[in-house]
């Protein structure tokens, strides 16, 4: 690409790998993908310490704007931040418009399912879940039988883990329905993006993420108990040694609501309510970053410490809205998510548009015996863990690990499910002092509210390590800004803010 | 405001005030000890002395030097009231309540942390001046920040309480020491001695122009109505103990003159006394004797200031009342 750039630079795509994956920026001749035409460019024109130095400077601003974790045990400063990769993926609007309405559509089917699950359970009796997924799960929780939320909605903020494959297929790899983080990263990433490129945003029409705040705001508005014209929302955070915090504060800080820790919080006459400098005072929404377990001593965990006593009870009264809604937890279940493309057919009569990875339930004998005889292709997961746990990667594990696995899938089938190794795509990375394929994920942010909004783009996490498909943060995963080029259906008629 | 972030960001403030005055104490006493003869070590003793850790001091040191003193007060990591650990628990603070104050607070607070955590790895220079001087800037930084991107409500007021709360007392310990090295006999009083000692005090809160602006020669008796009953000067009690008053009652939104809690009665009593103190009485009474007592009384209004805004118990509260607006 652009030879007539010959200065000795090691910053370019020449000679940049791409076989044997999906690049997201550059295709297998080499040329840049749709909408990614520009972006290689300037950054080929970019002499490599500019290139670089930016790369410092976006650092070093995440280190001042203190957007870091903590690493336990050092109270000497010694902090570290969510690695950011300067370069960003590239989203042309064709496809992201596709994945929007696949989004879209998914969030609705699971909505149904999880209120259905709640009252008649239609779909258990209709046997396309079979009942024994619905009795053995864990994060089913029978406090909400029989709750009416708002407007019927439960999953109000959802992240959803895409990936794609070598043949450029995307899969839904799991839907995060509790309590997903990374979207202040998203609105960080590209405030430091638009730092560091101004001229580039100019040129690029990239759909705006910034909007995301007052989204949230409105849509935790909307869920306020009938009657109520100006609602008091705040956001519950376990506290500050949680390791999202960071995201909690930033959050309640650009939304201008209160950050509060369950001991800022008391049910009064039967309400919930802050402590405040001036006595109690109501509160009619939260939006609730402390998983359901700890959400309240009295109806789930007794033991947990960072919840409001009586808080479920205000909920099932309607004297408070929760988002999310407690109980969302079912519909990520691992095996659940087997089902996902059924409930769309079910509860829609629509098609997925976007596939699901094709999953093995080994509930299933005809399927268990298949994953039994290929594990060493496979990867087998355990639908009560999250976080990498109680996961076999069959290509990259032992052979006594995968007999173990064996034994652990024949005891006791229904918690687990295997889907084929997938080659994650990849993407042009800063390495040292030259680009190098890494390979990401993206997770979209969706609100459901009044009506469905999808945050342009999301968080694009990309594992720094040379051939490592983890993109989590604590295993050496960083994050990039996602460029959604092009104008939105409704954008295009009526020009937004940048 | 919810109370918990009432209380950060008092204390938030408090800090960031402590960490200047220690960088004040610190730096004006190594200027002093320039003029002294080598080893006198007296004054580094009395820092220790008005730390009110000289427990933990010899346990860990042994006898004050100028070394370890200022290793104690400005880097050790472990004591709670060195200059790191007081702009840490600034931090950390700030940290907690980063989503009520604004964005140009906590970063140039966060900076200031930084700031000092690289200069505690590489340990203080050969003249420590620059450091301290760029402590107390960046406490200066953060007050000005504080008072133009922060709006004035409630929780500007908490903040500027705990500030001058923190100030007035840290003057008066400034002057109680620094009094008690210069001034051995009181016989002394009101004769002219060591002009260059006393500006120095004076220098030490930045008073050292606004005084000759107001009394031209310097005795300790003038220095000391200056430094405790100055209603202009920023850093003399007076002033701080009446701008506590004004933010008080405008937090609880009660008339002057009257208390609906027990911090306003403290402080309104604390006010008085001083506005109907001369300097004259407060050397008869005995300048160390009063600053005593004052510094007793200026923790027992932060204590009033926790029960009547901060440590509210459900079941403990009479007749909490639902307010709706914020």
């Amino acid at each position: 690409m652009n030879q007539s750039q010959t200065n000795a630079t090691q910053l370019n795509f020449r000679g940049y790998d791409t076989k044997g994956f999906f690049d997201e920026l550059i295709d297998e001749h080499d040329k840049p993908r749709l909408g990614a035409e520009l972006l290689l460019r300037k950054f080929e024109e970019l002499p490599d310490e500019e290139i670089l130095q930016r790369q410092q400077m976006a650092e070093r601003s995440l280190f001042q704007m203190g957007i870091t974790f903590n690493v336990y045990g050092d109270n000497q400063g010694v902090e570290k931040i969510f690695p950011f990769d300067l370069v960003p993926r590239i989203i042309a609007s064709e496809e992201w418009n596709r994945l929007e309405r696949g989004l879209k559509q998914r969030i609705r089917a699971l909505n149904l399912f999880i209120d259905d699950i709640y009252h008649d359970q239609k779909i258990i009796k209709d046997k396309v879940v079979p009942e024994v997924m619905l009795k053995s799960a864990k994060s089913f929780r029978e406090q909400c039988i029989g709750i009416n939320p708002p407007a019927g909605i439960w999953c109000h903020i959802t992240g959803t883990d895409l990936v794609r494959d070598k043949d450029g297929t995307i899969y839904v790899l799991e839907d995060n329905l509790r309590c997903p983080s990374g979207v202040s990263y998203v609105l960080q990433n590209r405030f430091i993006m638009k730092r560091s490129f101004p001229w580039l945003f100019d040129a690029s029409n990239v759909r705006p993420v910034l909007d995301y705040p007052g989204r949230l705001f409105q849509l935790l508005e909307y869920l306020a108990p009938e009657g109520i014209e100006s609602p008091t929302v705040a956001v519950l955070t376990p506290g500050v040694f949680n390791s999202a915090y960071y995201e909690h504060s930033f959050l309640a800080q650009q939304m201008g609501v209160e950050l509060v820790e369950g001991r800022d919080l008391v049910i009064h006459d039967g309400y919930v309510c802050m402590r405040t400098t001036k006595g109690f005072q109501r509160v009619d929404v939260l939006y609730r970053r402390i998983d359901d377990d700890f959400i309240d001593p009295k109806a789930f965990r007794e033991d947990s410490m960072l919840g409001v006593p009586g808080l479920m009870e205000a909920y099932r009264n309607g004297r408070i809205a929760l988002a999310n809604a407690p109980g969302t937890g079912i519909a990520d279940d691992k095996v659940i998510y087997a089902y996902v493309e059924k409930l769309i057919k079910y509860y829609l009569n629509e098609d997925a548009i976007i596939p699901n990875v094709p999953t093995y339930v080994c509930y299933d004998d005809k399927e268990r015996e298949y994953v039994l005889a290929n594990l060493d292709k496979l990867v087998v997961k355990a639908a009560n863990e999250a976080g990498g746990y109680g996961m076999l990667i069959g290509p990259h594990a032992s052979e006594d690990e995968r007999r173990k696995f064996a034994d652990l899938i024949q005891e006791n089938p229904r918690n687990y499910i295997a889907q084929p190794t997938l080659s994650l795509s990849r993407i042009p990375t800063i390495v040292e002092d030259k680009f190098e394929g890494r390979h990401v994920d993206l997770r979209p942010y969706i609100l459901y509210g009044e009506d469905i909004f999808v945050l342009p783009g999301g968080l694009t996490r990309v594992a720094l390590k040379k051939g490592s498909l983890v993109v989590n943060s604590s295993q050496g995963g960083g994050s990039k800004d996602t460029w959604v080029i092009g104008s939105s259906p409704q954008q295009s008629q009526s020009q937004q803010q940048s | 405001m919810l109370s918990r972030v009432a209380d950060s960001i008092y204390w938030m403030s408090r800090y960031v005030e402590r960490a200047e005055n220690l960088a004040r104490f610190v730096d004006v006493t190594h200027n002093m000890s320039l003029d002294l003869p080598r080893g006198s070590e007296q004054q580094w003793g009395a820092l220790v002395y008005a730390s009110g850790d000289q427990e933990y001091f010899e346990k860990h040191y042994g006898k004050p030097t100028r070394e370890n003193v200022t290793q104690f007060l400005t880097f050790d990591p472990e004591y709670s009231g060195s200059i790191l650990s007081c702009v840490q628990a600034a931090r950390e603070n700030a940290r907690s309540v980063r989503e009520s104050i604004s964005s140009e607070m906590w970063e140039q607070l966060n900076q200031f942390y930084l700031t000092v955590c690289d200069a505690a790895r590489a340990g203080l220079p050969e003249s420590p001046n620059d450091f301290y001087l760029h402590v107390k800037n960046s406490s200066h930084l953060f007050v000005g920040i504080t008072v133009t991107t922060f709006s004035q409500g409630e929780a500007w007021h908490f903040s500027r309480l705990g500030r001058v709360l923190e100030r007035a007392d840290k003057t008066s310990r400034i002057l109680d020491v620094k009094y008690f090295t210069l001034l051995p006999s009181v016989a002394d009083v009101g004769t002219p001695i060591d002009d260059l000692q006393w500006s120095a005090v004076l220098r030490s809160v930045s008073g050292f122009e606004m005084f000759r602006r107001r009394h031209h020669g310097i005795t300790p008796k003038r220095v000391v109505g200056f430094l405790v009953l100055d209603r202009q000067f920023p850093r003399a009690i007076m002033h701080c103990v009446d701008t506590a008053f004004r933010s008080l009652h405008s937090i609880s939104g009660s008339p002057q003159g009257t208390f609906w809690n027990i911090a306003e009665k403290q402080l309104g009593q604390l006010r008085s006394e001083l506005a109907y103190s001369t300097v004259d009485e407060i050397i008869a009474i005995g300048l160390h004797e009063f600053l005593d007592s004052l510094q007793t009384k200026l923790n027992d209004i932060g204590g009033g200031i926790h029960q009547s805004f901060i440590a509210m118990n459900p079941d403990g509260q009479a007749k909490p009342s639902i307010t709706t607006e914020a």
